[in-house]
This record gives structure tokens, sequence and C-alpha cells, in this order.
């Protein structure tokens, strides 16, 4: 067999496997979704979706090791939520996203069965759904398994919050009903020793709409990836973050918004800050525009805020277009470190550098902050981004 | 009382080409109510010597003294001459993303005073002085110089001069961009603060419009970094008249 023929059989092939999940192309950048683990081998750290991670840090997790660990979880439910275990079979069956990387498909494998969040359609619930996680010691390792459905036309807001310390797999599904309102918050507040590894996979129904914020300050690793995908036209996903590594922190937020329908939108913007020495955060922002996906606007940036030295902050926006009948694709990333002239206006009015310094950093985040749209988080969020400061930037005062 | 007085001031800034001298020996005195205008062409230096008493890191002095009330201002840091007495309204003020200008405004008054302000008669405060400028109330809402078009920026700088109230204020090109309704709103804002006693202004400015809203009582004509002529209110008047031709070509011609 030439070459040449070996490359159309593989082009035919794919075509094939792209017309049996009813996709007309697949990302060059994102492996496709599999639950079998021969598809996701032992990475060595030069595959593209590994090549930032830290691999020798994860302690082990991706040997897939079988554990029945599991956090502990405290919930607050509001009326009409319900929440059960189902078998990972029935996890599959009421349509969870396949696994599109190791540790989600070890997660899904080893798991044990899903915990399932139901918010039945049309139900409005205004309070936010909280799931406070809390992992005992890193010598626990953990699989989990996690899929929210929020029924069509239903309004709500799941707040999941993780502290203490893991060696935590994680998959989420998030499955959008037609014209559903959804917002999930995941805060990752872990010990100093934790290792996370997540995946939240958002399936948009039709003219619904969500929004995704990762809020992650703990942990020694933490990778998480958040994939938006739609299951007809019209909706519209706005994916957040905002993170703070500190010394030695390795703090990894990958997303994927998948154009696989027409007049969709996704919206990313994640901020993050670093300071001390080896902290090191990585932000990959992959948009796959498909050529069925006419019409569709797209939008990411990403921001970084460099306190000190010694830190790496890496940004990396890929669109993938197959379409250019489109409304908008665009991308914007920057790293910097504090701006001189920022302080100096600030300085000129009597503000002292370390409250000037303050100021910036609190109105870097201020705005993401608001946006997150959970009120009684929102102070919160404030309080911690001062903590953090207070650790490093307002204690050298230089 | 307050006198701000600079004595042959030196100060350079450095390039690739190495350090150059921008002003090159500056002596002028401020005292109680007066208000001097300082007037050049552009590249004379003038934004500099602002720059320069205000403290902004890309300039050095490399000699010469600034006091203010006796006091060594070049020992200070940037917002110890805040605090000291000095204020600087600067031509482009900077864009600070996500801080309200009622926060801004409420920590700078803090910081100047060592204490927090009064809520009750702060927030009056704060909305008289946007009001007088014809600011709207939810100004304050909005993040510092953020989207704010020219004139706004100029009406937020002297806002700040008025609620801060310092001894002496520095205007750069505080006219520069504004239209004529804007510029009276300002200069009147100018006047009201300096109508108290003992406040000092120094006026930057490159043309003479302003100066008929906010009369001087010292004209100084700089060119290339000196000062180059002074004089009454009627010095502004001949610069109307004449432009600033007369002073560069004297500068030009061989020492």
């Amino acid at each position: 067999m030439t070459v040449t023929d070996a490359a159309r059989e593989s082009v035919t092939s794919g075509l094939e496997q792209d017309k049996k999940d009813g996709h007309l192309s697949v990302s060059h950048l994102n492996p496709p979704p599999s639950y079998d683990l021969a598809d996701h081998p032992v990475p060595t750290g030069r595959e593209e979706i590994w090549r930032f991670t830290p691999l020798k840090r994860l302690r082990g997790i991706l040997d897939g090791e079988a554990s029945d660990a599991s956090l502990t979880w405290d919930t607050t439910l509001p009326d009409g939520v319900t929440l059960s275990t189902i078998s990972q079979a029935e996890a599959r069956e009421i349509g969870e996203l396949a696994p599109n990387d190791r540790p989600s498909a070890l997660a899904a494998e080893l798991s044990g069965g899903a915990r399932l969040i139901d918010v039945p359609a049309e139900a409005e619930i205004t309070e936010p759904i909280f799931i406070r996680l809390h992992g005992e010691s890193v010598d626990d390792l953990v699989w989990s398994q996690l899929v929210l459905r929020v029924g069509k036309f239903a309004k709500a807001t799941v707040v999941l919050m993780h502290t203490g310390s893991a060696r935590y797999s994680a998959t989420t599904s998030v499955l959008v009903g037609d014209g559903a309102t959804v917002n999930v918050v995941s805060l990752q507040d872990w010990d100093d020793d934790a290792v996370h590894l997540g995946r939240d996979s958002i399936l948009v129904g039709r003219d619904a709409e969500v929004k995704h914020t990762a809020i992650t300050f703990g942990g020694d690793v933490v990778r998480l990836n958040a994939n938006v995908e739609y299951a007809a036209p019209g909706g519209s996903a706005e994916l957040l973050g905002l993170y703070f590594a500190d010394e030695g922190q390795h703090l990894e937020h990958r997303l994927f918004a998948d154009h696989n329908q027409p007049k969709t939108k996704s919206n990313v913007l994640y901020k993050g800050a670093l300071q001390g020495e080896k902290a090191h955060t990585v932000w990959i922002g992959n948009v796959l525009i498909r050529k069925v996906a006419e019409g569709i606007e797209t939008y990411e940036e990403n921001r970084n805020l460099v306190l000190t030295d010694g830190c790496q902050a890496d940004s990396v926006p890929n669109l993938e277009i197959e379409t250019g009948e489109i409304e908008g694709a665009g991308h914007a990333s920057a790293t910097a470190r504090f701006d001189d002239e920022q302080l100096f206006y600030l300085r000129s009015r009597g503000v002292s550098e370390k409250e000037a310094r303050r100021l910036v950093l609190h109105g870097f985040f201020n705005d993401l902050i608001r946006k997150v749209g959970v009120p009684s988080l929102e102070e919160q969020l404030t309080a911690t981004v001062e903590d953090e400061l207070a650790r490093n930037v307002l204690r050298a005062g230089q | 009382m307050s006198t701000l007085e600079i004595k042959d001031l030196q100060v350079s800034v450095s390039t690739d080409d190495g350090p150059k001298e921008i002003l090159k020996g500056v002596t002028l005195t401020i005292k109680d109510n007066e208000t001097h205008a300082i007037m050049g062409p552009n590249g004379s230096g003038k934004s500099t010597l602002a720059y320069s008493i205000a403290g902004h890191p890309k300039y050095d002095i490399t000699g010469g003294t600034v006091t203010l009330d006796g006091e060594d201002v070049l020992a200070m840091s940037v917002d110890e001459r805040a605090r000291a007495g000095l204020f600087l309204a600067m031509q482009y003020p900077v864009e600070v993303p996500g801080v309200s200008v009622a926060n801004f405004l409420r920590t700078a008054k803090t910081a100047i005073d060592g204490e927090a302000p009064k809520l009750r008669t702060w927030v009056k405060d704060v909305n008289a002085a946007m009001g007088q400028l014809n600011l709207d109330p939810t100004f304050s809402q909005r993040n510092v110089n953020e989207g704010f078009s020219g004139g706004e920026k100029k009406r937020h700088e002297i806002a700040q001069l008025e609620l801060l109230n310092p001894k002496v204020a520095i205007l750069d090109e505080t006219d520069s961009g504004l239209d004529i309704d804007a510029l009276k709103i300002v200069s009147e804002g100018v006047n009201r603060y300096r109508e108290q006693e003992g406040k000092g202004v120094l006026l930057i400015t490159h043309y003479t419009r302003i100066l008929r809203y906010i009369e001087p009582d010292f004209v100084h004509v700089f060119v290339d970094g000196k000062i180059a002529d002074q004089g009454g209110p009627e010095l502004a008047e001949a610069l109307e008249a004449n432009g600033y031709d007369r002073y560069i070509k004297a500068n030009a011609a061989p020492a």
C-alpha cells in the first residue's frame, strides 16, 4: 500500500466515523470521546493535551488503580431537586457525555456508579444547589462520576465546592434541556497537597443558556477541562474562570467549545494571577467551528497578571474553523505585570503602593466575580482573593 | 500657607542612546494664593516638570531641589508627595479596570486624610462635586477612566482636585481636548479651588484659551527645558498674538 492510499483510507474511515457520530469532522486538538481505556493510553507528556501537565506530580492517578474511597458529600438541595445514585450503565443511557481523556475515562470506569442531580423540567430553582465535597487526605484516591440533568425550560444554579485533600479524578456531565438556564460554579479551594483532575462536559439544548465558572485557588496540581457541545441550534455558553496560583502550584484550565450546531454561541473569559517561585498556570482555549456550524459566534479571552518573579503563565488560544459563514470568532490573550502607570496614577492620589496594588488586583478580578452571578459567593470570593494577596504581594511592599 | 519652591531642577530620561536631558535648570516659586501658568511649545519639557514634581519613576532628577513648605519633596515617594499636599491633574488619566470611581475616591480621601471620611457628609460631598462638574450621579459607579470621554476624564480630574483639596495643584494640559462648554465647567472647578485661602496652582498649557477663564498671576514661557521668559498675564496676550516663534528662534541661535 502506498502512502497516498493509506492517507486516503484514513480520510475515508475518518469521514465514516464522523457520519456515524452525526459529526462532519473531528478536532485536530481534542481526541474523540471514548469509554475505551485503550483509546486513552498512559501519556508520555509529549501529547498535545498533556504537554503542559507535570505528570510526575499526579501521584499515580493515571495508573488507574481501583479505589472505593470517596469525598464526603454535604449538599443543600432546594425543593424540587433530587440527588440519587445510578449505575454507570444508567449514566450512559441518560446521555452522559463520554470521557475525552484518560483521567475521565478512568473515573467513568472505576467510579462504581454515578451521582445524579436532577432538576425537573420547568422547575425554577431560585436558591443555589450547593454540593460541598471534602477530602480527608491525599492518600485517598477518589474516582467520581456526576451527572447534572436540568430539564426543559428549568432554571438552576449549582455550586460545587472542593476542600481538604485527595487524589481526585472526576467526570461530570451537565445535560441542559431545551430553553433551560443553568449556572454551574466549581470552586477548588483544596489544601496544598491535593491533586484534582476534572472534566466537566456540557451539552447545551436548543436555545438554552449555560454559564460555567471554574474558580481555582488551592491544590498542588489542578487540571480541569470544561467542554461545551450543542444538542441543537440556538444554545449559548459562557465559560468563566478565575485562578490564583501561589508558589509551586500548577493550575491548568482547558476549554473546548465544540460548535457542532448552527447559530450557537460561546464566550470564554478566564483571568488569573500568579505569585511566588514556580507558580505555573496553563490556559488552553480550544474552539472548533464545524462545517455545519453556520451563523455561530465565539469569543475567548485569557488575562494573566504576574505578580512576582519566577512564575510562568502559559496561554494558548486555538481556533479551528471549517466554515466561514459565521457571525464572529475571535480570541485575546494577555499576560502582564502590574501596570506602572496604573500604580502611579493611584499613588499620585496619596494611595500607598501596597493599597494601590490591592486595588488594581481587586479591580482585575472584580468584573469576573460580578459575572459569576451567585450573590452569596461574591463576598467570599472577594475575601479569598484578598487573602491570597496578603500572602505575598502585600507583604513585600516593594 | 503653602510654598512650592523649585530650584535649578534638572531632569533626564533614559533612552536607547543613553540619558537625555529634558529639564535644564528650572527655578520657580509658587506662593500662597498664586496661580502660575507655564506655556510652551510641544516638547519643551512642560509635562516633564509636572511629572517630575509628582515623582513619576520614568524621570531621573539629576540636579536641583523641590520643596513644599520647606520639606524635601524629592526625598518623598509618590504617595507621600500627594499626602504632603501636592496634586497632579493628568493630561492622560489612566484607566483602572474594575475599580469604581466611588471606591477610588474614598480610598484616595482616606489615604490623604489618614482616616476614612464620614460616610454621610462624604456621599454628599461627592455628589456635590460631581454635580458642579456636570457629571451624572451614576458616574461614581463607573470604573475609573474606563470608557470616559476626553471631557469626562478631565472633569473627573477636577472633581478629585476639589474633593482631595491639596495645597498645590499642578494641572497638566487640563484644557486639551475640551470643547468650550467643558472648558468653562473645568475652569469654574479650578477657580472654586483657588478661591480658598492659601492654595497654589501651576497650570501647564499650550494655548492661551484657558487663561481667559483661569487668570494667572504669573506667566512663564518654557522653551527647551528652561524658562525663556516670564511676566504677568500680559505675556500670555503677547503669546496669543505672536506665538512661540520668537523664543524658539532665539533658542536655536548659537550661544
